[in-house]
């Protein structure tokens, strides 16, 4: 009971000690906050990452691709049907991505991916990062409105009503975009009635031999046949608004518009392929790796451009007697799996590789092919948690020295605690009892703080603003809105225990002095 | 001044006892073969110069520290060489000290000073489930030493007189078989200190309590039975008080 006693008494009269609690306190804090803020970052960019590439995917070895994806689908049910959710057959390939703004022609490297959304959106999370499913949103980032497209509604390849009469206006008024040299061109081919087919309003930006006829304003104004969902990083830039002193985003493309875009084709050699679209959908993933790179096309148009089907299995149209192309056999470069449960993820891989060989595809799941972007971030965290740790343990030497002030201090109470007949070990587990006490009270404080500051990061970074004129977080360069925390309570519990582990171990050395304290010399310490 | 009583049994016994104390590189020798025998409820002052060794052979017999050479005896028992837990048990429940320095702790009120020996003698249960027995034993224990009015007062707002009595209710809260008192007037004024004489005489008769004490105030020393003199170490004579 004494020792209890003691050290509650010695926890409130001894001020010097607080020092031990704030640095214990701040250690946790700091532990506790970095971490949150880690693992926020880490999940989001997980979740992110997740969402885009699917549970797991087959590449080809070869940008020419596999024949026939339904055989292949058909493979992969039969071997692992069980466990899988849904599929979808993309092609990935690099290309070139051009468009005319503000009088000049902007080019930018890209990842082509040849999709079909509605089986796309079953194997991740596309629909999230599509802008006609988010509600419009005023300049606080506050939604006003009701998204175009409802979250149920299965994307497709269609021009919402208000960006097909955006094209129709542009006809109409070709001045009305910021695009000038594209409007002037239109407004030329609206005046002449003349344009190529499939090619409307980039016409002089690509060569091409297709031959041309007359169409009516209401045919020029319709999308090509090939249609594209676009990053929003390729077609916007972000600047300062020197008035409000805000980040703002200027679109230099908006669904409606048309881009031209560059490829290569399946074959050997491979030759250049260009191709207009139309773009429907703005892609905002939040991963600026994706936004600034991914360009999403319509499958079949990507297959038809590269040359990825086999004329020999199509039918042949009786009246031009050519191949149909809806008929042939086409190529695949990558099928994106959804299983029913990740858990199978590495039974589902064992399977496939027994039925492909490995010449055909590679097969990965989402975080072996981000493997090393993954493990990075693993580890810096794990770096991270050492050196913050080490803050910690700096926080234990503090109290080994306190303690040992402390036991040279109370040298006569232990002298006098002895005479009374306490035991070594009781005097012994005074300061232990002391050094647990600083670590649960400076850790209890440590979880409070730390707790607070994730919960109200985002009130104090924009207070640190305020303060310093400068912007802490930048959403520009992170590309989230706020920043973002994940609070996982088996990290608290463990930082709140390695604290109070420190405390107690920084306290032993103390302790075991004051316990091996003779009494006759303890009592006539000076 | 009491009356010489001759008790039958040998309470308390040292035997040739040497202690020595080693300051730097010398060796300093404090006991060079003390014998003393304390029958049980005698009062006995131990008297001598500063330096003659009353202060430890008064350790060596409460087992605060041990004899280089011979031997402490309870009862006819040896204790010196007991385990360090049989010794703070024996500390705990059969000796009783009270210093020059009143030595309480300061940051326990007076009430938890008293009963600190309780506290270190029980389990934190045991004490938990009988504080309000505790309690009352010390607030008795207080009111006999006349400081029923200062409980909850820190030592730091003490006069040393009551200090004095604060330590004497703490070494008799543990109902103890042996009073070792070091020089418990010396820091004390004349009448302060003859009513804490006054005290220890009282606990003496009415308890049968063993007393040993130090002191080299040889008026002081008068109040016990019998009057031990040590000089540079050894036993100088002993017998009983004038």
């Amino acid at each position: 009971m004494y020792k209890f006693l003691l050290c509650a008494r010695y926890l409130r009269t001894r001020y010097i000690a607080l020092a031990s609690i704030i640095s214990v306190m701040l250690g946790v804090a700091t532990m506790i906050v970095v971490n949150s803020v880690m693992a926020g970052f880490s999940t989001e960019m997980r979740e992110r990452i997740h969402g885009i590439l699917a549970d797991m995917v087959l590449e080809a070895m070869s940008m020419d691709g596999n024949a026939d994806p339904e055989r292949q689908m058909r493979i992969i049910e039969e071997a692992a049907g069980e466990y899988i959710a849904a599929m979808s057959p993309t092609v990935e390939i690099y290309g070139m991505l051009s468009f005319n703004y503000a009088g000049q022609y902007i080019t930018r490297p890209v990842t082509l991916i040849g999709i079909e959304p509605a089986s796309k959106s079953k194997v991740g999370t596309l629909t999230d990062h599509l802008e006609n499913y988010k509600p419009e949103k005023d300049e606080n980032g506050k939604a006003v409105g009701r998204a175009p497209k409802a979250a149920d509604e299965p994307p497709d390849w269609e021009l919402l009503p208000a960006f097909l009469e955006y094209r129709r206006m542009r006809m109409r008024q070709p001045n009305l975009g910021v695009d000038d040299d594209l409007d002037q061109e239109l407004a030329d081919q609206a005046k002449a009635g003349e344009k190529a087919s499939g090619h409307n309003g980039m016409r002089g930006l690509l060569d091409d031999d297709e031959p041309q006829k007359k169409l009516t304003p209401e045919e020029m104004a319709a999308p090509l046949p090939a249609r594209v969902y676009v990053g929003a990083q390729l077609v916007s830039f972000q600047y300062e608004d020197r008035e409000t002193g805000r980040t703002r985003t200027m679109a230099m493309i908006q669904p409606g518009d048309d881009v031209a875009l560059s490829t290569v084709s399946a074959g050997r050699p491979p030759q250049p392929r260009h191709f207009n679209a139309t773009v429907v959908d703005i892609f905002k993933s939040g991963m600026s790796e994706y936004d600034s790179n991914l360009v999403f096309c319509n499958l079949a148009e990507l297959q038809r451009v590269r040359g990825m089907f086999d004329p020999a299995t199509g039918e042949i149209d009786p009246e031009t007697q050519e191949v149909k192309f809806e008929t042939c056999t086409k190529s695949i470069t990558t099928i994106q799996i959804k299983l029913k449960n990740y858990a199978d993820a590495d039974k589902v891989i064992e399977r496939l590789r027994s039925k492909f060989p490995p010449n055909t595809f590679s097969i990965r799941t989402w975080e072996q092919k981000q493997g090393p972007l993954l493990a990075a971030v693993e580890v810096e965290s794990a770096i991270l948690n050492v050196l913050l740790f080490l803050i910690i343990a700096v926080a234990g030497f503090g109290i080994l020295a306190i303690f040992f002030m402390i036991v040279v201090e109370k040298t006569r109470d232990i002298g006098i605690l002895k005479s009374l007949g306490a035991s070594s070990q009781g005097v012994m587990s005074i300061f232990l009892s002391y050094g647990l006490s600083l670590g649960m009270v400076g850790a209890g404080g440590g979880v409070a703080v730390g707790l607070l500051f994730v919960r109200y990061i985002n009130e104090i970074e924009a207070g640190l603003t305020w303060l310093t004129g400068r912007k802490v977080f930048d959403e520009t360069i992170y590309y989230f809105p706020s920043i973002p925390t994940k609070v996982h309570p088996m990290m608290v519990l463990w930082v709140a225990v390695g604290a109070m582990a420190i405390a107690v171990l920084a306290s032993i050395l103390p302790a075991r002095r004051a316990a091996g304290l003779n009494p006759v010399r303890a009592l006539r310490h000076e | 001044m009491p009356e010489t009583i001759m008790l039958p049994l040998t309470h308390i016994a040292a035997i040739a006892v040497e202690k020595a104390y080693r300051k730097g590189e010398h060796h300093i020798p404090v006991l060079r073969g003390v014998d003393i025998e304390v029958r049980r409820g005698e009062f006995v002052s131990i008297v001598g110069q500063s330096g003659s060794g009353k202060s430890t052979l008064l350790h060596l017999l409460g087992l605060l520290d041990g004899p280089d050479v011979g031997e402490v005896k309870l009862y006819g028992h040896r204790i010196d060489d007991l385990p360090a837990r049989s010794r703070d048990e024996l500390r705990n429940r059969v000796f009783g000290f009270i210093f020059q320095f009143y030595h309480l702790l300061p940051e326990l009120s007076v009430l938890e000073n008293v009963l600190a020996p309780l506290m270190i003698r029980h389990s934190t249960w045991q004490y938990w489930k009988n504080r309000g027995a505790f309690g009352d034993q010390a607030k008795d224990m207080l009111q006999k030493v006349g400081l029923g009015h200062r409980l909850t007062h820190k030592p730091s707002e003490l006069s040393g007189g009551e200090m004095q009595r604060a330590a004497i209710a703490r070494a008799l809260m543990g109902n103890p078989e042996v009073l070792l008192a070091d020089e418990p007037t010396g820091n004390l004024d004349a009448d302060t200190g003859r009513e804490i004489m006054d005290l220890l005489t009282s606990l003496n008769g009415q308890n049968e309590l063993t007393i040993i004490m130090v002191t080299h105030d040889e008026a002081i020393a008068k109040c016990a039975h019998r009057i031990v003199r040590l000089a540079e170490g050894r036993l100088e004579a002993w017998g009983a008080a004038a």
